[in-house]
């Protein structure tokens, strides 16, 4: 990445991306470690709307994003253990994932 | 100040949609979800473009906030209901924001965006248009707002909350992780900070948690109430959030928030930097 933008990364607040975003060109794979997925509901749809959170190793809260209309979430994490945590009016639910440096794809499946 | 004073429930907002008197605003960095549907009635404030000096980096100045709310069509003795998403954090910004220009009676709906969603409340696209006003703001009260020498003045005397993620707060991550993570600044915390989450304040609904439980989070990480506190975040919004607990629904005194955060304190050059879960040495 180049220093620009790092620094217009910088800049940014903390509101959560557009979900259904391409990963921006700039996106350094070598170095980020990006969780991204779907949410999906008992009968195999997806869900779009729900407020996706990432928890780490101890169970503490890390980020939370909402899904776009295809059910879609992605964090930018760090390699280890993290949960995954779905809440939807459809139910919630939970995944465990073991992140390494790369793109890291998890389906989450809620439950009333 | 109280939760009966600071705080309305989803159900309160409900019932009051439409009352004289009463103003609902929604805040966040991003607003393409108020435009796609937000609370019946309400306004909305952008973080960035409404709250944000455009050019230098600071809040909007008195007449420029002023101006802000009287093209909203907020009057100074209108009842201020605020709510977002992120869990209210850009919200609770907006909440400590009209504090210090010192308006009369504002409110963070409890849950915000995320609560009225899940409970399946009801959401318009209604473009709302309100009658302009002639709103006049106080001076700014900065015995809320910390700036960058008076925090590293604090190393070691004061109260320093991290309120950022355990992650972060050691050195292993530079910002929430929605976002990606190169940034220009040094990862860390400002020695002898204690490291409360904000997220510890908050149910996973985004609501808050009781005043008792509140009390037992903050005492159990150590806070000294007898000493002032500075609450900081990376950009200051999860930090409102933490400063409206401590100081709006627990009553402590003195509670600042330091706005510049993180991506101020990580790129001075010269002040002291600790890695890892424990504060460190002043």
């Amino acid at each position: 990445m180049t220093a620009t933008s790092a620094a217009s990364t910088a800049a940014a607040g903390c509101a959560a991306p557009d979900q259904a975003a391409p990963l921006p060109a700039s996106l350094d794979l070598e170095k980020e470690t990006v969780i991204t997925g779907r949410v999906l509901s008992e009968s195999g749809e997806v869900v779009p709307g729900a407020y996706v959170r990432l928890l780490d190793s101890t169970g503490e809260f890390t980020a939370e994003v909402v899904t776009s209309p295809a059910g879609q979430f992605r964090f930018f994490a760090a390699p280890g253990s993290w949960t995954l945590r779905a809440l939807s009016r459809q139910g919630n639910g939970d995944t465990a994932v073991a992140a390494a440096r790369g793109i890291n794809e998890v389906t989450v499946s809620v439950a009333a | 100040m109280s939760r009966d004073t600071a705080l309305v429930s989803a159900e309160w907002a409900e019932k009051n949609l439409g009352a004289p008197g009463v103003v609902f605003v929604e805040v966040d960095e991003d607003t393409s979800a108020y435009d796609t549907g937000h609370i019946a009635g309400a306004v909305k404030l952008d973080w960035r473009t409404d709250l944000q000096d455009q050019v230098r980096r600071d809040f909007v100045n008195k007449s420029q906030f002023e101006a802000l709310l009287s093209d909203r069509g907020i009057a100074n003795d209108d009842t201020v209901i605020l709510y977002g998403g992120n869990n209210n954090w850009f919200a609770a910004y907006a909440y400590w924001y009209f504090k210090l220009y010192g308006h009369g009676d504002v409110k963070l709906l409890d849950g915000g965006r995320k609560k009225w969603e899940l409970d399946a409340r009801p959401l318009v696209t209604d473009v709302v248009e309100r009658p302009k006003t002639q709103y006049v703001a106080q001076e700014p009260d900065t015995s809320i707002r910390a700036f960058r020498d008076e925090v590293v003045a604090a190393i070691g005397t004061k109260n320093l909350v991290d309120v950022r993620s355990p992650d972060e707060f050691a050195g292993r991550l530079l910002a929430p992780a929605h976002l990606p993570q190169e940034q220009a600044q040094r990862a860390g915390h400002i020695p002898t900070a204690i490291s409360v989450p904000w997220s510890k304040a908050a149910n996973e609904d985004g609501t808050f948690k009781s005043d008792d439980e509140l009390r037992k989070i903050y005492a159990d990480a150590g806070l000294d109430d007898s000493k002032e506190t500075i609450a900081y975040c990376r950009i200051g919004e999860r930090s409102s959030h933490s400063w409206f607990v401590l100081q709006e629904l627990l009553g402590h005194r003195n509670v600042k928030n330091y706005d510049g955060s993180w991506t101020e304190y990580g790129s001075l050059v010269g002040v002291p930097v600790a890695l890892g879960d424990e504060p460190g040495e002043a």
